[in-house]
C-alpha cells in the first residue's frame, strides 16, 4: 500500500529514470522544480532539467525542440497551463513537426477546488483526444503512473499522462496494457460499467449491490474497442471519466456501432461550478461520488 | 557559375551550387508565375541567399547530418525564396517548384518538415520557430554537441506574438551561443516597434545589431561574427512591405 501521490511518484521515477536515460529531460515552468531541486536531480543534471521560468508556451516548444534533437522531454504543469494554454504548441511543436513528447499535468478536473476555475481542466483529455496518434493515460493509483512514465521513457511516442490527487486503494494488475480490465462480472447479459483512473473505487463502491460487470481502465486513447466489444455481454453501458463527461462516449459508440445498445455518459459537467472547497465537495455536487453514481446508474437502470 | 555548367556536372559529387543568386527570381518565378513579387515573397531573398551561400555549414546530400548548422524559417509565410534557394542549393528539384501549392505537391504556402528534405521546422503559425529553436539549443547543449549553429528568421510582424518574448528571456538567460536569430524588418508590424527590433534583444543580453537586408557582404560579417557566451540578434531591414 503506497502512501505517497501521483505527483510524489512522478517525481521519483523520473529521477531514476534521468540517471539511466541519457536522452531523458525535464521541462518545467517553476511548478515542480523545487521537488526536483530537493531530491538534488537538478544538480546532477544540470542540462536535462530545465526550468523557463512561468512560461508555459515556451516550456511546451523547448520540450518540442529537444525532441527534435533527439532527446526524449518531459514537460510537466498544471493541467490547465500545460494542455489548455499550449495547446497550439502541443498541436504543431509535436504532432505536426512529427515528433513525439510525454506531457505530464496535475490538478486534474479540480484537485485543488479552493483554487477556483483557473487551475481546473476537466476538458482537457478531451482536448489532447482532438490530435492524432496521442496516447492518454488516466492512472488511478501512483503504480499505475510508474508504469506508465518508465514505458514512455523507453518509447518515443506521444503520451499525455494525467495525474491526480484522487486514487484508488490499489494499483490493478494488467492496467499497464491499456487493456479494459474486468474488476467484477455481472451475469450474461448485465449492464456493463467502465470506470476511468480514480473513478473505480467509487464506481465499485456504487455498484456493490448491482448485478453489472465493472471494467477498469487507465488508458483512454487509444481506448480498447476491442476489449468493449469482447466484454459487453448485454446492451447497457454506464461511462465513468473523471473529466469532462463524455469524453470516451464516441469511442464506446464506435465500438459497440452494429450492436443494438444505449450509453449512460458520466463525469464532469461542462457547467461552470463556481465554488471552491474541497474536491470531494464538487464530486458529491457533480454527482460523482460513491452516493451519487450509485443514484444516477440505478435510475438509468430503473433498478 | 552557370547553369549549364552545373547540368555538366549533375553526376559530380564536389558540393558546388547547382545556381547562383541570379536564378532566385526565375526560380521564384516557376511558383508564382510571373516576374513581379510580392514583397513578402523576397522580403527574405537575401538573407536566405547569404546564409545558404556563405554562411550555413550544410550539405543537400547529408540533408540530415547531425553535425549540420540548422536553419528554422519561422515565418512561414511566403516561402517562395526559402524554395528557390533550396532549388538552387540542391535540396529540391527545381521541377518540385513547378507544383507549388498544389494537391500533390510538396511545397505548400507554409513549408512542412516532413515533407522538404533540408526544411528543420513546420512553421506557418507565427511565433513557434524561435521558442522551438531555444529547445533545439538546449537539446544540442544536453547531448554534448557544440559544433552546430542554429539560425532562426522571423519577420518584424511576426515579432508582435508574445511567445517571441519568453524565447528571448531564456535564451539570453541560458547563454545559448549557438543561436542567431535573424529579424527580417520590412515594417509590416501593424502597431510598430518604437526605438527598434534591436533593442528588445539588447536588453535581455543579446548581442544585437541592425543591418541592411540586402547588403549581402555586411549581412555575412554580422552573421558570422563573434558573440561569445550569448545568442544573437540580426535585425536585416529592407523595404517596407508595399
Amino acid at each position: 500500500m503506497s502512501t505517497d501521490s501521483m505527483r510524489d511518484r512522478f517525481v521519483s521515477v523520473v529521477t531514476e529514470l534521468l540517471d539511466t536515460e541519457p536522452r531523458l529531460a525535464v521541462v518545467m515552468a517553476d511548478i515542480s522544480v523545487d521537488r526536483f531541486r530537493a531530491n538534488g536531480a537538478c544538480a546532477r543534471h544540470p542540462l536535462r532539467i530545465v526550468n523557463v521560468g512561468i512560461r508555459e508556451g515556451l516550456m511546451v516548444d523547448v520540450a518540442a525542440g529537444m525532441a527534435l534533437e533527439g532527446m526524449r522531454p518531459i514537460a510537466h504543469s498544471f493541467a490547465p497551463f500545460l494542455v489548455e494554454r499550449s495547446f497550439e504548441q502541443v498541436k504543431l511543436g509535436f504532432s505536426h513537426q512529427g515528433v513525439g513528447g510525454i506531457l505530464v499535468s496535475i490538478g486534474a478536473s479540480y484537485d485543488v477546488a479552493a483554487y477556483g476555475r483557473t487551475h481546473e481542466a476537466p476538458g482537457d483529455v478531451a482536448l489532447m483526444a482532438t490530435l492524432p496518434g496521442w496516447r492518454v493515460h488516466v492512472p488511478g493509483h501512483p503504480d499505475e503512473v510508474e508504469t506508465f512514465i518508465r514505458e514512455a521513457a523507453r518509447t518515443d511516442d506521444a503520451v499525455y499522462i494525467r495525474l491526480s490527487e484522487r486514487k484508488n486503494a490499489a494499483a490493478v494488475a494488467g492496467a499497464d496494457t491499456g487493456a479494459l480490465v474486468p474488476r467484477r462480472r455481472g451475469a450474461a447479459g448485465a449492464p456493463t460499467v467502465v470506470a476511468v483512473g480514480p473513478m473505480l473505487d467509487p464506481v465499485m463502491e456504487a455498484t456493490a449491490s448491482l448485478d453489472a460487470t465493472v471494467l477498469y481502465t487507465a488508458t483512454v486513447r487509444p481506448f480498447d474497442r476491442e476489449g468493449l466489444r469482447a466484454l459487453v455481454t448485454g446492451t447497457d453501458v454506464v461511462l465513468v471519466e473523471p473529466y469532462l463527461e463524455g469524453t470516451s462516449a464516441a469511442e464506446v459508440s464506435a465500438a459497440l456501432s452494429d450492436r443494438p445498445h444505449r450509453l449512460l455518459s458520466i463525469g464532469v459537467p461542462r457547467t461552470e461550478h463556481r465554488k471552491y472547497g474541497s474536491a470531494a465537495q464538487h464530486d458529491a455536487a457533480h454527482g460523482l461520488d460513491a452516493a451519487g453514481l450509485r443514484g444516477r446508474i440505478a435510475e438509468w437502470l430503473g433498478a | 557559375m552557370t547553369y549549364a555548367t552545373q547540368e555538366s556536372n549533375a553526376e559530380s559529387t564536389t558540393p558546388e551550387t547547382p545556381h547562383g543568386y541570379e536564378d532566385l527570381r526565375r526560380l521564384i518565378s516557376l511558383m508564382t508565375g510571373d516576374e513581379k513579387h510580392s514583397s513578402s515573397a523576397t522580403s527574405t531573398l537575401d538573407v536566405l541567399w547569404v546564409l545558404y551561400d556563405r554562411v550555413l555549414r550544410i550539405d543537400p546530400r547529408r540533408a540530415d547530418d547531425d553535425d549540420r548548422d540548422r536553419f528554422l524559417l519561422s515565418k512561414g509565410h511566403g516561402p517562395m525564396a526559402y524554395y528557390a534557394v533550396l532549388a538552387a542549393k540542391g535540396f529540391i528539384d527545381e521541377g518540385a517548384l513547378r507544383t507549388w501549392a498544389r494537391y500533390e505537391s510538396t511545397l505548400g504556402l507554409h513549408p512542412d518538415r516532413n515533407l522538404v528534405p533540408g526544411v528543420e521546422i513546420s512553421s506557418g503559425s507565427l511565433g513557434h520557430g524561435l521558442p522551438i529553436a531555444v529547445g533545439m539549443a538546449l537539446g544540442l547543449r544536453a547531448r554534448g554537441k557544440d559544433g552546430p549553429r542554429l539560425f532562426c528568421l522571423l519577420g518584424d510582424a511576426e515579432f508582435d506574438e508574445g511567445s517571441n518574448g519568453e524565447a528571448i528571456v531564456a535564451a539570453a538567460r541560458f547563454g545559448l551561443e549557438a543561436l542567431t536569430a535573424v529579424i527580417v524588418d520590412n515594417q509590416s508590424s501593424s502597431l510598430g516597434w518604437p526605438g527598434g527590433i534591436e533593442q528588445r534583444f539588447a536588453v535581455e543580453g543579446w548581442a544585437a545589431v541592425t543591418v541592411d537586408g540586402r547588403d549581402h557582404g555586411a549581412l555575412e560579417a554580422v552573421l558570422t561574427s563573434p558573440h561569445p557566451g550569448v545568442p544573437l540578434a540580426v535585425v536585416a531591414v529592407v523595404e517596407p512591405k508595399e
